[in-house]
């Protein structure tokens, strides 16, 4: 029956359970279950269809196979450059200089990447970084990924549950016990018990309208992990992706990879104007090129040419078009106008060109928009896209602040610091996720016995059926989660402000209260209703933690612009932000210094300056 | 049926499927729609503001991840790839689960028996590293064939298709279009040397499939399913299976084809 509670759940255990099932908790899961433990992998979504699927451009790894001059040094200054230095360097170091190993092992579980004309794994230029450094397959490099990490992975005896979603974290005193999870099939609740638990969830984006995000991009794993006590780490920092599509209204926020601009595609105003060389910030001026030809030679693999301002920083791009388009410059639909078509007057066969080395951008343009972007210009704006803040984890066994607790991927913080550059992801998911995936099944050997507290599962299971108890007219799901949607694209976006975010905070503190009075209509099984009222707690966890964050950080730095404070200012560059959940309940904000770099890699910073 | 209004939306009904576990009926819903709309953003209206239970599957909005997979006017299609603009506007839309998989609910069919099959074949074994730093050294030209088949977002549209599956249920003896295209692309990899032929006669039906095309038509990424994945490894069976004398040259030209 729809509301009635069948407290009889399944009980399953392993030794290593990995909540998510990207790139990161596939990683993850292979790597724990080549150790010798039971393993097992949830997903809301069925296998392969995470969101790194999704994923476009590439992999960044300085395997310096296009130019031998890149190495892990410069991949690191890059990151740390582009992170604002609020990244935790550790991650960054162990980011670049394992990457390469993960990439080629891909290859050796039968990933084929684009080649080199000597046969080697071919790397392409991408925002951010020095050197062409970005593995990739065409644009559609993610589903390489996945498809990749799957097929191996379900050849290695790991117990795979497809559309469950957890909804609540375990405790056995301060230590992770488990997971209490629904199936979206029947809506059966299934109780795991795990001695180390691996949060691998992604991202946040479904807290905006506008988004390149998935329904599955709902804070889950911030907000249990925070929930079950442990920190959360520079949320303020969301990546808004300059190029989203926004027009027609129904593809608005649709990705267009960075790739394009790798590529050679230019930024115009409506005046016909490129823009982006309008201003360029000091720290990337020695880098960037001053004049078009240049930047033109750049994409096309000249080694003396620096790269053209289109493939600044995504912060940095994404702001520049707002400029634009407050100035009354934009596109018709708000935006600014992304030309891959001119390439035509440089190369013979641009048409060709466009479509083997951008298909699937071809495809979504021409499908979608009825539109050739080999002949016209595409119409792009920002798009929220990534949160480069989530869950505090040790830098090298990605545990949490909570004992058993591992976190790899987006959902964690700590690698891409203030702004993350594009490809930094996907090396990060395997980087760390093979990491979080051996140091968790370590701690389950050494510290195996846990128990379940079945009051801790009671009052989820509880909470989770109350909905269909509701009267009808009550709130819907689908009306709050719009009304939050609402209200951070409107108040904590791009540009910000302290009253307009204060409003949010009212805004979310008001739609807490309807959260928790949603109706429920129908039964229990594969119910979207139900499940989007479930995911309303993460989503609005999330959000206050965002919220609360870019009010905090009177400054303005990678992916946190304040139209209030434009300036950076160096006294919040010497700390983390930290949300913790005090004992009253309420979110507890605390400045976290950065520990000091050691000298080996403060000389790699200076030698990249 | 559309009725235009001045601000170029227009009124048009949608006939979606509704039910559960095999039972079900097709419910009339009426929605405000605009041209640039896909039949996904029509059911997640549908699905926000009148029918809050209505199942379905999506995750990327833009054909990457093949989770939307439906029957719009009885073809197989992604949703989140289907135009309005490509319908009959003065029709109503009907959308329908796959019928070649179990009903769950409403748009949602369980597939996983795809995922089982997939696990019955043999996985990738690459040969041993050649180059010196531990790697291989593959040329473009070796590898387009497999990464066109590698753009499989596994949307099981070909499945759905298929008569075998389809129509005669043989879910047990034939693998199926994607899987097909699966072994295809393992045996045509650079870098593999499994031998999955004898499994795709035995095990894996290939001789079940009689070149029909349909699953190559509904393929949303347009991979050549028939011509460049199923007619080979029909070749490459037939080789080793009827002809004696061909057989031993063919394992040994297939091998170093690799
Ligand atoms: C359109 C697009 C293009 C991109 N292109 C690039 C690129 O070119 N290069 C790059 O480096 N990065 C790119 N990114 C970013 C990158 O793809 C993502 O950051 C990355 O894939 C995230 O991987 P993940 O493994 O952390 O999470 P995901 O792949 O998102 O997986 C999350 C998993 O967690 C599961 N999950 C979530 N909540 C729960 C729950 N409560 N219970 C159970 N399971 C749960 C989900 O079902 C899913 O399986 C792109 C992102 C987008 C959206
Ligand atoms: S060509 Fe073969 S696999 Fe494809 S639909 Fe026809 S019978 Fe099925
Ligand atoms: S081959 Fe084409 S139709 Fe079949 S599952 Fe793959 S993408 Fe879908
Ligand atoms: S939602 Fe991903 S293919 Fe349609």
């Amino acid at each position: 029956m729809a509301a009635s509670s069948d407290s009889t759940f399944e009980t399953v255990e392993h030794d290593v359970l990995v909540i998510g099932a990207g790139g990161a908790g596939l990683r993850a899961a292979i790597e724990a279950a080549g150790t010798g433990v039971r393993v097992g992998l949830i997903t809301k979504s069925l296998l392969g269809k995470a969101h790194t699927v999704m994923a476009e451009g590439g992999m960044a790894a300085a395997m310096g196979n296009v130019d031998d001059r890149d190495s892990w040094r410069v991949h690191f200054a890059d990151t740390m450059r582009g992170g604002q230095y609020l990244n935790n360097w550790r991650m960054a170091e162990l980011h670049a200089k394992e990457a390469p190993d993960r990439v080629k092992e891909l290859e050796a579980w039968g990933a084929l990447f684009d080649r080199t004309p000597d046969g080697r794994i071919l790397q392409r230029n991408f925002g951010g970084h020095r050197y062409p450094r970005l593995a990739h397959t065409g644009d559609r490099t993610g589903l390489e990924m996945i498809r990749t990490l799957q097929d191996h992975g379900v050849h290695q005896g790991i117990d795979v549950h497809m559309e469950v979603t957890v909804l609540t974290l375990l405790k056995d005193g301060d230590r992770i016990a488990g997971a209490f999870a629904y199936d979206r099939d029947r809506g059966h609740f299934k109780l795991f018990k795990a001695p180390a638990v691996v949060m691998a969830t992604g991202g946040i984006g479904r807290a905006y309208k506008i988004t390149s995000n998935s329904w599955e991009y709902t804070g889950d794993g911030q907000s249990l992990a925070y929930h079950a006590g442990a920190a959360l780490q520079d949320m303020e920092f969301v990546q808004f992706h300059p190029t989203g599509m926004i027009w027609p209204p129904s593809v608005r926020g649709i990705l267009v990879t960075e790739g394009v601009r790798g590529e050679g595609g230019i930024l115009k105003n409506s005046e016909g104007k490129r823009f982006m060389f309008d201003n360029i910030p000091e720290n990337y001026k020695s880098s960037t090129a001053d004049n078009p030809e240049e930047g033109w030679k750049y994409t096309q693999g000249d080694k003396n040419s620096r790269r053209p301002p289109e493939l600044l920083t995504r912060d940095h791009v994404a702001r520049m078009i707002n400029i634009e388009v407050k100035a009354g410059r934009g596109s018709p639909h708000g935006g600014a106008f992304l030309d891959i078509a001119w390439i035509k007057e440089r190369l013979p066969n641009a048409e060709a060109h466009i479509k083997r080395k951008l298909p699937s951008m071809y495809h979504q343009f021409m499908q979608l928009a009825n539109m050739d972007i080999t002949k016209q210009p595409m119409e792009i704006g920002p798009t929220t896209h990534y949160v480069m803040g989530g869950v505090r984890v040790d830098g090298d066994t990605q545990m949490t602040t909570v004992p058993g607790l591992f976190a790899c991927g987006e959902v964690a913080a700590g690698l891409h610091g203030a702004n993350r550059l594009g490809g930094n992801s996907l090396s990060d998911l395997i980087v760390f996720g093979k990491r979080a995936g051996e140091f968790a099944a370590k701690f389950a050997k050494e510290n195996p016995k846990v128990t379940i507290d079945p009051k801790q599962a009671a009052a989820a299971e509880a909470a989770a059926i109350a909905p269909f108890a509701r009267a009808a007219n009550a709130d819907g799901p689908y009306q709050v989660q719009e009304a939050l949607q609402d209200s951070m694209q409107a108040n904590v976006g791009i540009v910000r402000l302290q009253d307009e975010m204060e409003t949010a905070l009212a805004t979310i503190q008001g739609l807490k209260k309807k959260a928790a009075n949603v109706a429920v209509l129908g039964n229990r099984e594969y119910n979207p209703g139900w499940h989007t009222a479930l995911d309303l707690p993460n989503l609005l966890t999330v959000s206050e933690a965002i919220t609360r964050c870019a009010i905090e950080r009177k400054e303005s730095r990678g992916g946190h612009f304040r139209d209030d404070y434009p300036e950076k200012d160096p006294a919040f560059g010497s700390f983390n932000l930290l949300i913790t959940k005090g004992t009253d309940g309420e979110m507890q904000l605390t400045r976290q210094p950065i520990p000091e770099m050691p000298a080996h890699l403060k000389e790699v910073v200076e030698e990249n300056k | 049926m559309s009725t235009m209004t001045d601000s170029g939306t227009r009124k048009q009904t949608f006939s979606l499927w509704r039910g559960e576990r095999g039972t079900g009926a097709f419910k009339d819903y009426e929605a405000t729609v605009t041209d640039g709309m896909v039949v996904l953003d029509v059911v997640h209206q549908i699905q926000a503001e009148q029918a809050n239970d209505l199942a379905c599957r999506w995750n990327c909005k833009a054909g990457k991840c093949g989770s939307c997979s439906a029957e719009i006017n009885g073809k197989p299609k992604l949703m989140c790839m289907t135009r309005l603009d490509q319908l009959p506007a003065n029709e109503p839309v009907t959308v329908e689960p796959m019928r070649a998989f179990p009903h769950v609910k409403d748009l949602v069919t369980d597939v996983s028996w795809n995922f089982e099959v997939k696990k019955k074949i043999l996985k990738f074994v690459p040969r041993a590293p050649d180059a010196p730093d531990g790697t291989w050294r593959i040329q473009q030209a070796d590898s387009d064939r497999v990464q066109e088949y590698r753009k499989c977002i596994e949307c099981f549209l070909c499945q759905d298709v298929c008569h075998v599956l389809r129509d005669h249920h043989m879910h047990d003896e034939f693998i199926g279009p994607r899987f097909l295209l699966y072994a295809a692309a393992l045996e045509m990899h650079p870098l593999d040397t499994g031998d999955r032929v004898p499994a795709l006669k035995k095990d894996f039906g290939i001789g079940l499939c009689n070149i029909t095309k349909c699953c190559t038509e509904v393929c949303p990424e347009h991979i050549q399913i028939t011509d460049n994945a199923i007619i080979p490894l029909k070749e490459r069976v037939a080789d080793e299976y009827f002809d004696p004398l061909g057989q031993l040259v063919q394992i040994f030209s297939r091998r170093k084809e690799k």
